[in-house]
């Protein structure tokens, strides 16, 4: 079955209706009309650059072009794990933290995935490695994000608890054991349901564009299934390490908790 | 024994102390002096400067949380992190809750339900039950009426001398001093400066 071409006129149409909820909202002074129509035009723009430069790249496909991409894409979602803490580690610490876990994760799991099991030739084929690991970062950017937030909140909020534990001698893996339990767990628990709800509730974004691009639902399924795996999985690792690495940089090296490591509230 | 050589904190400078096992050391001041972050420092919850020993061993000779667990610091107010009180003892606690005026084991109880003076209480015996060398109390009677006061003061007296721990009392009360200090010190400005006590004289 061919791919029903879409062209900027039926777009427009699309469009016409993101102007019609912009309108009814400023209509009902919800105050969100200017950001509205501002995500609208941000994702015509952007997925157009993106769509610009896929093309390029996919004509080119050589490695090094498909790895400066790929730490593009990691870089920014480093900055959005930044940009989504209340509050943070300081002087670079949860960029650094939230940067490395992303990749020790998302670029392990991606790897293995096209090594092992998809098989692409060559084993980088942009076509496969750019959407793979586009998803596996946007998720894993979500459970980083949800799990330093949770950490860096609750330490704040139970230091004297933290320092009552180190106070009757207590290790700090100890002192701190059940707030990274709590934050590790947060962070996981939307891959997860995600999980659970898939194709009960929600048809995957993927598998949606893959059918609606001509391909057979069964194999929509099977390339959906994997995809939801290896996010889980890259998440999860993801989550792990960075809360790890978080709550050691909150104690220093004789155990004290550190909390002016943590910037001051930011909203 | 604990001693503190060339030892700074806050506003506190160069103060040499030694305290001897068994020895009750009352330690006062006006409120903002000090006291507090002193203790603090010497359990090693806080940076500091100069050096505290205990026993020949220095603070830095050993990891932190077992410093800690040697000189132990009872805070003036007590956390809880469990459900019930009994999960914040270790399993082989000395049952010590009649000597502390409670009538039926508290092991049992919701930490919900406590009121402060028996937080303040089973606080102290949670901190006594990990098997401390040298204790730091800041105001360890601060909650208490007379009468649990003076139970959980001679609770203590009894298991610092039976013990032989060096004590570091953080107090206000003058009659309190008397009656439990072997030595008293008073933060004047910078520096500590002796107080004398009936019982040393």
């Amino acid at each position: 079955m061919p791919v029903i071409e879409l062209s900027p006129w039926e777009l427009a149409l699309a469009a016409v209706m993101v102007l019609l909820l912009a309108a009814t909202s400023y209509w009902a002074r919800l105050g969100v009309g200017k950001s509205l129509l501002i995500g609208a035009a941000r994702t015509v723009v952007q997925l157009s650059l993106i769509g610009l430069v896929l093309e390029a790249l996919f004509a080119v496909g050589a490695l090094i072009w498909v790895a400066l991409l790929a730490i593009a894409m990691l870089l920014v979602a480093g900055r959005e794990v930044v940009a989504r803490q209340n509050r943070r580690l300081i002087r670079g610490w949860a960029f650094g933290i939230g940067t490395l876990s992303m990749f020790v994760s998302s670029f392990t799991v991606t790897v293995l995935t096209l090594t092992v099991i998809i098989g692409p030739d060559p084993w980088y084929r942009p076509q496969y490695a750019i959407p793979l690991l586009g998803m596996m970062l946007g998720n894993t950017m979500t459970g980083v994000s949800i799990g330093l937030d949770r950490l860096t909140d609750s330490v704040w909020r139970g230091r004297q608890v933290i320092e009552a534990r180190l106070m009757l001698g207590q290790p700090w893996q100890e002192a701190i054991a059940d707030m990274r339990r709590d934050a590790a767990r947060s962070g996981l628990i939307p891959a997860i349901n995600a999980m659970a709800a898939a194709g009960v509730v929600s048809l995957p974004g993927m598998m949606t564009g893959q059918i609606l691009a001509g391909s057979p639902p069964s194999l929509a399924v099977k390339y959906q299934i994997l995809v939801m795996f290896t996010i889980t999985v890259g998440t999860g690792f993801g989550t792990l390490v960075a809360v790890l690495l978080a709550s050691r940089r909150l104690f220093d090296q004789r155990e004290r908790l550190r909390l002016d490591r943590i910037s001051a509230s930011s909203n | 024994m604990l001693r503190l050589t060339h030892f700074g904190v806050g506003n506190l400078r160069d103060l040499e102390l030694t305290v001897q096992p068994g020895e009750i050391l009352c330690l006062s001041g006006p409120s903002g002096s000090g006291k507090t972050r002193l203790l603090r420092a010497i359990a090693d919850l806080d940076p500091h400067d100069g050096e505290v020993a205990f026993n020949g061993s220095r603070q830095n000779d050993l990891p932190a949380h077992q410093w800690r667990r040697r000189v132990m610091l009872v805070p003036a107010e007590s956390q809880w992190w469990e459900e019930r009180v009994g999960a914040h003892f270790p399993l082989d606690a000395r049952e010590e809750w009649e000597a502390l005026g409670f009538s039926d084991n508290p092991l049992s109880w919701h930490v919900s339900h406590l009121s402060t003076g028996e937080k303040q209480r089973l606080s102290l015996w949670r901190a006594l039950a990990r098997g401390p060398s040298a204790l730091l109390l800041d105001e360890p009677t601060a909650n208490l009426d007379s009468h649990s006061r003076y139970l959980t003061e001679t609770w203590l007296q009894a298991r610092i001398r039976e013990h032989g721990w060096p004590v570091i009392w953080v107090a206000h009360d003058e009659a309190q001093i008397e009656g439990v200090a072997d030595r008293h010190f008073a933060i004047v400005a910078e520096h500590l400066k002796e107080v004398p006590c009936r019982s040393s004289s």
